[in-house]
């Protein structure tokens, strides 16, 4: 663990010479466990060092801003086809390897508890907390027949990819 | 130099990113130039701490480890 810790050690003096990234973009595509957490993450820490943290929730990834509790989303047959095969909700995500029809999910939840790491969903509120802008894709939006009242509260107005591409411009810009 | 501590933050225990984020959240309850001590066992929040201050431009004004955990007495911007 310690040597792990000096080799990944940033020297902080870069840093000093390079202020110029305050603001962090997350392009949050990926609907599974394994990659929400690191969206989850990342965000909360961009925030907590101050820089102006958007998260874009597209395709799959917009799965984590659905109501836990809903089962059943959707306008047409289709939609709701979709969402039964994949139930959406931050309480329902997959992992993309070894899920073991969702026993693989459980046992990651279960070590990080046992290791005092904060779940997908508790950093989500943190992430609210600090003020993370949360921004969900409209045209994903509309292709899963999601509507407001589907998601969770706290989320910002749905955009377009050009607003997001607009606010990627001078920020650090990563695709999760 | 007086070094009261207004607060003092137990995250020991706590994997990244929590120990930094729940400091950040404290933080937005101080003063500026108040000193809030952060106590954590992560081995990886030493070098989280340094760049989070030079980050935020908070100053980390003591950085000690006693048992295994680690304290960090920082001062608010």
């Amino acid at each position: 663990m310690a040597v792990q810790e000096a080799e990944l050690a940033v020297p902080v003096h870069e840093h000093e010479e390079h202020p110029k990234h305050q603001k962090l973009v997350i392009i949050a595509w990926s609907g599974d466990l394994d990659k929400v957490w690191p969206q989850m993450i990342l965000a909360t820490t961009g925030a907590a060092m101050g820089m102006q943290t958007t998260l874009f929730f597209t395709f799959w990834g917009l799965f984590s801003l659905v109501k836990s509790e809903k089962h059943i989303t959707g306008e047409n047959w289709m939609q709701r086809m979709v969402a039964m095969m994949d139930r959406p909700g931050m309480e329902h995500l997959k992992l993309g390897k070894m899920n073991f029809a969702g026993a693989g999910p459980v046992m990651m939840k279960k070590l990080a508890k046992e290791h005092n790491v904060a779940s997908p969903g508790e950093l989500l509120e943190m992430a609210r907390d600090l003020g993370v802008n949360l921004v969900p894709c409209q045209m994903t939006m509309d292709l899963l027949g999601l509507k407001r009242e589907d998601m969770i509260d706290g989320l910002g107005e749905p955009v377009g990819a050009t607003t997001m591409l607009m606010e990627a411009q001078d920020a650090i810009t990563l695709f999760i | 130099m007086n070094m009261q501590i207004a607060r003092t933050l137990d995250l020991k225990g706590l994997s990244c990113p929590l120990p930094i984020v729940k400091t950040a959240q404290a933080m937005r309850e101080l003063g500026s130039g108040e000193l809030v001590e952060a106590l954590a066992t992560d081995p990886g929040a030493v070098a989280d701490f340094r760049a989070w201050c030079t980050s935020t431009k908070n100053e980390l004004v003591e950085q000690t480890e006693a048992d295994g955990v680690y304290r960090f007495v920082i001062r608010k911007k």
